[in-house]
């Protein structure tokens, strides 16, 4: 087979145009890499960045039937979880209670140490925290034991008769009441 | 580099004795091109960028995608309607798609008119007719994965045209499928043959196809010998590879102008039940949609297979058939001409198509609604999915009697054979999913009472009920989300 023959070109273009062509060559690569890089990455983060989860507001039930609360009452609120392209429905224990002015206010049942649900036990007169014995008043206040404070409460309002709460879930022990997304 | 054979010090020496990189670029860069660089020779490294850009946004979009039956409309709805650039990523690819298409076509008219496939380029030529089916071959499988309507019913029809072939056809459509019937399972098989099996496949071939390629040596302008060309050459880089760099720019640039003014749709989920849907192919397969529509019955065997085998045996033998070494196309006025009529003719084909659904009022009508129903699913907001371990806190919240009651007024006055079971909507009306967010109570007793105008045009009855009967069903409305 006889070789491919190439009749080299003679070389008459200048450094200048060279390094000219070159320079277009990286501006035409940064072009092509911006467009498609600053859509990829913004795609990538939007979990990252977007807030997912939209805070609604849950029926607790009729506002008639806390009228004569003695003690913290347990209810079960409805709550919908946004996970990217899906939801999902649970349902999440509240404690209905009055605060020392007697306005009916709604505790997270998260005890604030671990996370454990907390139980409200009449014969103490007192919510106990099943995992690490913590320790909580009938508002909600720290009485004793390792949580670092004390039962959070949730935003509520009161429409048609309906008591309604924002259920949210908080970041656990710290001193203070911080959401989490 | 190509312009400079001194020997480098620092890290790209260190670089250079482990890699050899400098003689790879050195070859890479220094390809010479008899003639001079060429607008005309932009193609292949076009397809080659269109490639490596479907592969990352094709990554990116895996991101969120799930390949299942269940979640794949969902999944596509979300990254098309909620993730930030989404939409603009998922038109990129679209559009990617036929841009390939439209690339490899400027490509393969380029190397016939050139006489490009001539002297030693069989495996170049073969090697790239096989690029060409797997190509279309990865239009056809990333088609099905939205699950749409469209996506849905164009693959249904796909697979069933695989079914004419004697003998092995049922098999093989049963095995793309995954059963006899479309299903959760043809998601996955699409997914893996659009994802893995196609490009690697793609890459084993793009990878002979330039090494072939570089054995023979560019051809050069028609005028040179395909074997051994006289003419003075000038080195892939610079020039060549600006001129490459230039028309990737050109093409990344026209992809992003459509995706940013018209991105891809989206339509409403598939929906098998559905009777009335005209499922048409993309545009590039529209030529071949409307010739298979010329052979049925006893001539189909002829026309879905000896005729496509005659014209794929002469194109993959064409280097063999026509041994000539002679590249000027007015001195080879067969093959151009049997060429150019093939071409005409898909051209003719698909507008003869297009007239076809214009000129029958009942197709264009029915195409028209689907435009429509692909349009209202765009404009409606994204209704996330209800996970499966939710559904027993849903019935819970039915646990409200009037809800209960309103469900059964639902199913008894037949609302779910439009709405469908549990308000999930139908092709013939739309899902009632969180309705109860968009109106208060007052508001859909108005609605069911006075419908507007759109409502009664799609056959909205207005229900006759007691007072009672109307709040439950109200109760149940609001329960479903």
């Amino acid at each position: 087979m006889p070789p491919v023959e190439i009749v080299p070109q003679k070389q008459t273009e200048n450094p200048g145009r060279r390094s000219f062509l070159a320079g277009l060559l990286a501006a035409g690569g940064a072009a092509v890499g911006a467009i498609l890089a600053v859509p990829l990455v913004r795609f990538a983060l939007y979990p990252v960045l977007a807030r997912t989860t939209e805070k609604s507001w849950s029926d607790v039930g009729k506002v008639d039937e806390f009228n004569n609360l003695t003690a913290p009452i347990q209810k079960l609120v409805t709550i919908e979880q946004r996970d990217g392209w899906r939801k999902t429905i649970k349902q999440q224990p509240v404690y209905v209670t009055k605060d020392p002015q007697g306005a009916l206010i709604v505790l997270s049942a998260v005890c604030t140490h671990l996370g454990c649900s907390v139980r409200w036990v009449d014969a103490q007169n007192k919510f106990v925290c099943p995992c690490h014995g913590g320790m909580f008043s009938g508002d909600g206040k720290l009485l004793g034991g390792p949580p670092p404070r004390g039962l959070d409460q949730l935003e509520t309002k009161i429409e048609d008769g309906l008591l309604k709460t924002q259920y949210q879930f908080f970041r656990p022990l710290i001193h203070t009441k911080e959401e989490l997304a | 580099m190509a312009d400079s054979e001194a020997p480098r010090s620092g890290f790209r020496a260190w670089l250079d004795h482990r890699t050899g990189i400098d003689s790879l670029l050195r070859h890479a860069l220094d390809e010479p091109i008899p003639g001079g660089a060429k607008i005309a020779y932009v193609f292949g490294s076009g397809l080659l960028f269109l490639f490596l850009s479907q592969i990352v946004t094709g990554v990116f979009l895996a991101l969120y995608y799930v390949p299942s039956a269940d979640h794949a409309h969902t999944t596509v709805a979300y990254i098309t309607k909620e993730v930030t650039g989404g939409s603009f990523l998922r038109s990129i690819h679209a559009y990617g798609s036929s841009a390939i298409i439209i690339v490899l076509l400027l490509h393969i008219i380029q190397t016939f008119m050139y006489g490009s496939y001539k002297g030693r380029r069989e495996l170049v030529w073969i090697a790239g007719c096989v690029l060409l089916t797997l190509m279309l071959g990865m239009a056809f499988t990333g088609y099905l994965l939205p699950w749409d309507q469209k996506a849905y019913f164009a693959t249904t029809v796909g697979t069933n045209i695989l079914s004419e072939i004697p003998w092995i056809g049922n098999g093989i459509k049963e095995l793309l499928r995954g059963g006899t019937e479309m299903g959760t399972l043809t998601v996955s098989r699409f997914f893996v043959l659009h994802v893995f099996l196609i490009p690697a496949f793609i890459f084993v071939f793009v990878a002979m196809h330039v090494y072939s390629f570089r054995k023979a040596g560019a051809a050069g302008p028609v005028g040179a010998d395909p074997i051994a060309p006289k003419l003075p050459s000038e080195t892939f880089y610079p020039k060549q590879l600006v001129m490459d760099m230039g028309f990737a720019v050109l093409i990344i640039v026209l992809l992003g102008f459509l995706a940013y003014l018209w991105p891809t749709e989206l339509g409403p989920k598939s929906d098998p039940s559905d009777t009335q849907f005209l499922p048409r192919p993309e545009w590039y397969y529209v030529p071949i949609f409307q010739y298979l529509k010329y052979w049925q019955g006893s001539t189909a065997l002829l026309g879905i297979l000896v005729i496509p085998g005659i014209v794929g045996l002469l194109l993959v033998g064409l280097p063999f058939f026509d041994r000539s070494l002679e590249r000027r196309p007015w001195k080879r006025p067969i093959s151009v001409g049997i060429f150019t009529a093939v071409l005409l003719g898909l051209a003719a084909l698909g507008m003869i198509s297009h007239h076809e659904d214009i000129r029958n009022p009942g197709v264009a009508a029915q195409l028209q609604a689907q435009r429509e129903a692909t349009r209202a699913f765009m404009i409606a907001k994204f209704e996330p999915e209800l996970s499966g371990g939710s559904l027993a806190a849903e019935n819970k919240a039915l646990a409200n009697p009037d809800a209960a009651k309103g469900k059964e007024i639902f199913e008894a006055q037949s609302c779910n054979a439009c709405h469908g079971d549990n308000g999930v909507g139908t092709a013939a009306a739309p899902k009632l999913i969180g309705i109860g967010k968009k109106y208060d109570a007052a508001k859909l007793q108005a609605l069911l009472l006075h419908p507007t105008a759109k409502m009664t045009a799609g056959g909205m009855p207005t229900p006759d009920l007691k007072d009672d009967e109307m709040k439950q069903l109200i109760a149940y409305l609001q329960s479903l989300k």
